[in-house]
């Protein structure tokens, strides 16, 4: 679906309300080889089908953005990813989605595995109840041996990468909870890089804070993008339209359309989507 | 304009009411609270002296004497009880809260659980004493506990499996979205964040078996000397309360009297101290 990215290049540059123009745009040479690949995939809670034969390439070093309306799937689409949904039962997802090549959807993959390369940061901040330090080493001392003195320096530099290591270098030992919300968060982005997965998936990171945390969250992603495949589920069209280099649009469990962010707030082939991103429904 | 005053009006003699009402039934529970705590004291304290630290039960009709033997008995009976009912209360509660859910074993588990819970506990005492005491032919401490150790456990079942639901689901998914197993998040996660309202959960468990008569007089029974023997009866506070409260001899009263300040001070003073070890726990700052 996602188009090859000179085919992108001659389009107008010229951005709706809050865009960054051109974003993407320059950088759309340097994304990488397809990271995941959805084929086919429909998913149903009990007997609602939910995703109904999605079809989406992710790319490495890219942001890709899922936005639709509430209900719409895009976050259903998201815990297909990591496999989130296989902790509750009737959850079922038919289809392909290779990881490098490997259906992450059949019975052998080690769903532990699998988390630990496809990391995932959720809406609501969910600092665990120990201390910032253990709350960082916690995945990493899940996924590897990793002597005291290695555990500092990663713990250190996924504080950093997640831009909260100033903030709490001196409070290392303290319980996470006491953090502030935006803080709590980043700490979540830190916990999840620190296993240095090659895919991250953001549902709604930002929808519970403020707009000054927001900005230090967003711009974590684009330091991040450098290194990994993002996915992001936002209802804030700017945010997409500010963070992404793909935007795929759902509707009533459907990828509608997916594209150039550039090309599908500003040139949508779909009717549908063109209603969306200039806000006549949704 | 006059609808809307007398609409307000309305709703601020309802809302006086409503907290008039409350505060008055705060007000007679406490004053209930106030009065035991004020009889205890008062009769209790009389017969507080070394003695009672130092000296075993009286026999009949002899002057003098302690609670030495029924104390000790007490600590051992709740402590063996706890410790039989907790674990199995916990690993239960767990099961329902993260594994069982809403399966149909999980609520077969948590309704029987709930009927236990609810059961007079003399029922249990005489269930023990058919299982155990007439089996082996006498009364025996160890029975004793197991009694407890039954009224022990829906309670830690209950409070487990209330306290586990009240972790947010968000925090169980951040965990397994790290490459946790179930147990690992459970462990880990949900136990630290649910640590308060389970210690609590166990506080209340001690509480109700140590001041439980009714269950000992078919087990343990009572034991006018001192006692290590698990296998023979032995003393214990609620068992000599109930025994020296109805018998003639005015310092057997006494000692019943002191016996009871004795179980409600202790209790106090061990949720006291779980409250603040409970606090030092929680961060700094903000509530967990």
């Amino acid at each position: 679906m996602t188009r090859e990215p000179d085919a992108v290049l001659g389009l107008t540059r010229e951005a709706p309300g809050g865009l960054r123009a051109g974003f993407g745009t320059e950088r759309e040479a340097e994304q990488g080889r397809t990271k995941i690949e959805v084929r086919h995939l429909d998913f149903y809670y009990g007997a609602t089908r939910a995703l109904k034969d999605i079809n989406l390439t992710l790319r490495d070093r890219s942001i890709t953005a899922f936005i639709g309306p509430s209900g719409c799937g895009k976050s259903t689409l998201l815990r297909v990813l990591n496999r989130m949904y296989s902790l509750y039962p009737g959850h079922r997802a038919t289809g392909e989605v290779l990881l490098d090549g490997e259906d992450i959807l059949a019975p052998s993959v080690d769903v532990a595995s699998l988390r630990f390369r496809v990391g995932m940061v959720f809406q609501k901040p969910t600092p665990f109840p120990m201390s910032v330090f253990d709350n960082v080493a916690f995945g990493l001392k899940l996924s590897q041996r990793i002597s005291r003195r290695q555990l500092a320096e990663r713990v250190e530099s996924a504080l950093r990468d997640a831009a909260l290591w100033e903030e709490v270098r001196d409070k290392l030992h303290q319980d996470a909870r006491s953090l502030s919300g935006g803080q709590q968060q980043r700490l979540c982005i830190a916990r999840t890089i620190a296993v240095q997965p090659e895919v991250i998936l953001f549902d709604e990171p930002t929808a519970a804070l403020d707009p000054i945390s927001t900005l230090r969250i967003e711009e974590t992603l684009q330091s991040l993008r450098e290194q990994v495949c993002i996915a992001i589920v936002t209802h804030n069209l700017q945010q997409a339209a500010r963070v992404s280099n793909v935007t795929a649009f759902l509707y009533l469990g459907e990828l509608i359309e997916a594209g150039p962010t550039e090309q599908i707030f500003t040139a949508p082939r779909d009717r549908r989507t063109d209603d969306y991103v200039t806000g006549r429904f949704g | 304009m006059s609808i809307r005053m007398s609409r307000r009006s309305i709703r601020k003699l309802t809302n006086a009411v409503a907290l008039a009402l409350s505060a008055l039934a705060t007000l007679i529970g406490l004053a209930f609270l106030g009065a035991i705590l004020w009889t205890l004291f008062a009769q209790g304290l009389a017969g507080f002296s070394a003695s009672i630290f130092t000296r075993m039960t009286p026999p009949p009709g002899s002057a003098g004497g302690g609670l030495l033997n029924a104390i000790f008995g007490s600590v051992v009976l709740t402590l063996l009880g706890i410790l039989m009912g907790a674990p199995v209360g916990m690993l239960a509660g767990t099961y329902l809260a993260e594994y069982g859910r809403a399966s149909r074993l999980a609520t077969v588990v948590r309704f029987i659980n709930d009927v236990l819970l609810s059961a007079p506990s003399i029922v249990i005492g005489l269930f023990v004493y058919q299982l155990l005491v007439v089996p082996i032919g006498h009364f025996s401490a160890i029975s004793g506990a197991i009694a407890l150790a039954i009224i022990a456990m829906p309670v830690v079942v209950r409070t487990t499996e209330d306290m586990l639901n009240l972790v947010p689901q968000g925090m169980r998914d951040a965990s397994t979205a790290l490459g946790a197993y179930p147990w690992r998040t459970i462990v880990s996660v949900a136990y630290p964040a649910a640590r308060s309202g389970m210690v609590t959960g166990l506080l209340l468990a001690v509480a109700r078996i140590s001041g439980e008569s009714a269950p000992l007089l078919f087990t343990a029974l009572n034991n006018q000397f001192w006692s290590t023997n698990l296998a023979a009866p032995m003393a214990n506070l609620p068992v000599v309360i109930f025994q020296f409260a109805l018998s003639p001899y005015a310092n057997w009263q006494q000692l019943a009297w002191s016996a009871a300040l004795i179980i409600t001070l202790a209790i106090l003073l061990l949720s006291v101290v779980a409250r603040i070890a409970v606090s030092r726990l929680s961060p700094r700052g903000r509530k967990g």
